[in-house]
């Protein structure tokens, strides 16, 4: 992917010489390695900064919420169906942006990677399928394909669903892919299993919201739990009030959610909170026949009512 | 000073010694990361690791914390009375704080222990605790300890300090009373040869050599604190910032907190827990105004705090001690060193940005 470095600038060049756009919302490489900073390119002489590669794991779409000039925005599959929601639910306007499709293979998972070395990963260098990792002053190759974050390695919307314009020619999709083996084994737990699950898969939790805050859906003016009159939720670390907030999110996030990795990968202590957005998405799914953000006509499910909506929990 | 020689053997059963006489408190490997938990006896505190994830700070200043509490049980005497909350004042044995991290204690005293406030819950937090550190052999690159008055064999902070010799056991120094009644209370007697002093201040200088990274803070005082307040790289700076916790709360430096009232029932506790100048509730007034209501202010406070205000009103360095922990966990690569480079060159021509 590290060869869309020159044509984003290109088109970015382009986009803003010609006024076409205000700004070009993209990635300008980290102070550290596999991690990439958004950032909002505004002059033509600016283009340079933008990069690409397998680190632009941030969901750009969280830029957009709200914004009120025209802006070009960086756009991999996920993203796509994220600003696709965004219009739906009027948090941008289509006509004030022009989306940059980026055909996508998958972000490498950071954490994954550091965990795999003794020594302290120094750089990661990306060759076609393959990442060049030196740690300890060695270096050694790894397939990308096997480094992939988890929600990478089960998509199956790689290529942007709206564009203006594509970095490259799509990508082939993923098929026959599994996207719900982990819900299924947390589904076929006992009430007491899931619920011990659920406790140790939050109790690092310290609560900073970065999950909530690298997400693109989390766009409240006051999230609930910061409502203060009346308060929802404790402030402290009781596990019923971290509990309340990650289940309330994700309940949240139902039929909304595109899995696009942001909030586990934004989490400084490592939580999966997407076992709970995945597992909503999959209800979705088998409910509905819903998937979020494939169509700007299409109110997610949660909104809108129709007469074959199932109904057989009413008793 | 005497510097003692600790197999590791020698050195768990010392730690098993304490138990007892101590609530002892390390390092403990949680999934693919290490953080301060209580050790039960026997158990070793686990010393394979760069730093921890949460930093030393919770061990004096939890996240959440108790101040007071009450009951409405009127049976009892004292029901309908806020009665305040001591910790419990078991002395406590930590082992395996990074020099960094003991450094940021003697940081964050000057706001928890001043001539005019007196913090009682982390006055009495830090003095029951005796802080044995573990020498830092292996620094990240992220690490700028020792541009930021630290070092990965800095003893600021700390009641002993462990350094690992290189046949696997450990050399011990006391460097305060504290210190040397824990070494008593461990059993720790076996003086190094001499010419481990030596040895160490070597050590030591390669470990310094290893820190790849640094920050200048030299021009930080003499900044126009309006002009660096008001200066255009914020909007750059703030932009990808998405105004999550997780560098203050990884911080070992940032101190703020809020205090909360809970009722649960026919009881009630006061609590104080951690708290965010990156939250938009961290400054929202009860008219509903809020002083930093957009990002980018949020943003240029914390930078402001740690790199000019604090800078500027005690004249001790910045507000850091150079861990690097909101380097590597930032969700969006907000780096530090970057900010303090420009904050430090503001107006300066010429210079540029090392990271």
């Amino acid at each position: 992917m590290v060869e869309y470095t020159e044509k984003i600038r290109e088109i970015a060049k382009r986009l803003l010489q010609e006024c076409k756009v205000d700004a070009v919302l993209g990635f300008r490489s980290g102070t550290i390695p596999m991690m990439n900073e958004p950032c909002f390119v505004r002059e033509p002489e600016e283009v340079d900064r933008l990069i690409w590669d397998s680190n632009c794991g941030i969901n750009l779409c969280n830029y957009l919420t709200d914004r009120k000039e025209r802006i070009g925005v960086l756009a991999k599959g996920c993203d796509s169906r994220n600003i696709v929601t965004h219009i739906v639910e009027n948090k941008v306007d289509r006509d004030q942006l022009y989306v940059i499709g980026v055909p996508c293979q998958g972000m490498i998972d950071k954490k994954r990677i550091t965990a795999m070395f003794e020594d302290e990963v120094e750089a990661v260098e990306e060759k076609g399928d393959t990442l060049q990792i030196t740690a300890g002053g060695k270096t050694s190759e790894l397939k990308k394909e096997e480094v992939l974050q988890q929600n990478c390695s089960v998509c199956i919307h790689r290529n942007p669903v709206i564009h203006d314009e594509m970095v490259a020619d799509p990508v082939p999709e993923q098929e026959d892919v599994d996207r719900y083996a982990d819900v299924r084994e947390i589904e076929a737990m006992s009430t007491e299993d899931r619920w011990a699950f659920f406790d140790k898969l939050l109790e690092p939790c310290i609560r900073c919201y970065a999950c909530r805050n690298a997400c693109p859906l989390c766009y409240c003016p006051t999230c609930f739990v910061d409502e203060s009159r009346p308060q929802w939720v404790g402030k402290s670390q009781d596990s019923d009030d971290v509990r309340t907030f990650h289940f309330l999110r994700a309940y949240h996030c139902a039929g909304r959610c595109t899995d696009c990795g942001a909030c586990e990968r934004a989490c400084p202590v490592g939580i999966n909170m997407r076992v709970f957005t995945k597992k909503l998405e999959k209800d979705c799914k088998e409910l509905f026949d819903w998937e979020a953000g494939m169509d700007p006509k299409s109110r997610p499910p949660l909104d809108v009512y129709r007469p074959e909506d199932p109904d057989d929990f009413i008793r | 000073m005497t510097t003692f020689q600790l197999d590791s053997d020698r050195l768990t059963e010392g730690i098993d010694r304490l138990h007892g006489q101590y609530r002892v408190i390390g390092p403990v490997a949680e999934g693919r990361f290490h953080n301060f938990r209580p050790l039960q006896p026997g158990q070793k505190p686990d010393f394979d690791f760069r730093n921890t994830r949460m930093s030393a700070k919770q061990l004096v200043y939890p996240q959440s914390q108790v101040m007071a509490e009450y009951h409405l049980d009127e049976t009892r005497e004292d029901s309908h009375i806020l009665k305040e909350v001591l910790p419990d004042e078991t002395p406590r044995a930590v082992f395996g704080i990074r020099p960094c991290d003991a450094d940021a204690f003697g940081l964050v005293r000057r706001n928890f222990d001043t001539e005019e406030y007196k913090d009682p819950y982390w006055i009495q937090a830090y003095e029951r605790a005796t802080l044995v550190g573990l020498a830092c052999e292996d620094p990240c690159r992220s690490c700028f300890c020792t541009s930021a008055g630290s070092g990965p064999y800095s003893t600021g902070g700390l009641d002993a300090l462990l350094v690992e010799d290189p046949d696997g056991g450990y050399w011990f120094q006391s460097l305060t009373e504290k210190g040397e009644r824990l070494r008593e209370a461990a059993g720790w007697k076996e003086e190094a040869g001499s010419g481990v002093e030596d040895t160490i201040a070597e050590r030591k200088k390669a470990a310094e050599s290893r820190i790849v990274s640094q920050v200048h803070t030299d021009q930080l005082r003499n900044q126009a604190t309006l002009d660096l307040y008001e200066a255009p790289f914020w909007e750059d700076v703030a932009f990808s910032c998405i105004n999550c916790g997780t560098c203050t709360y990884l911080c070992p430096t940032c101190w703020c907190f809020d205090i909360q009232d809970e009722t649960h029932g026919k009881k009630g506790c006061r609590m104080r827990n951690w708290d965010s100048c990156m939250y938009p509730l961290f400054t929202l007034h009860g008219s509903g105004h809020n002083p930093r209501g957009e990002k980018i202010q949020r943003v240029r406070q914390r930078f402001m705090h740690k790199l000019k205000y604090y800078v500027d009103k005690y004249d001790n360095g910045i507000q850091c001690v150079g861990c690097g922990r909101c380097v590597q966990y930032c969700p969006v690569n907000i780096d530090i060193r970057r900010v303090c480079e420009l904050m430090n060159q503001r107006g300066s021509t010429g210079a540029a940005c090392e990271v």
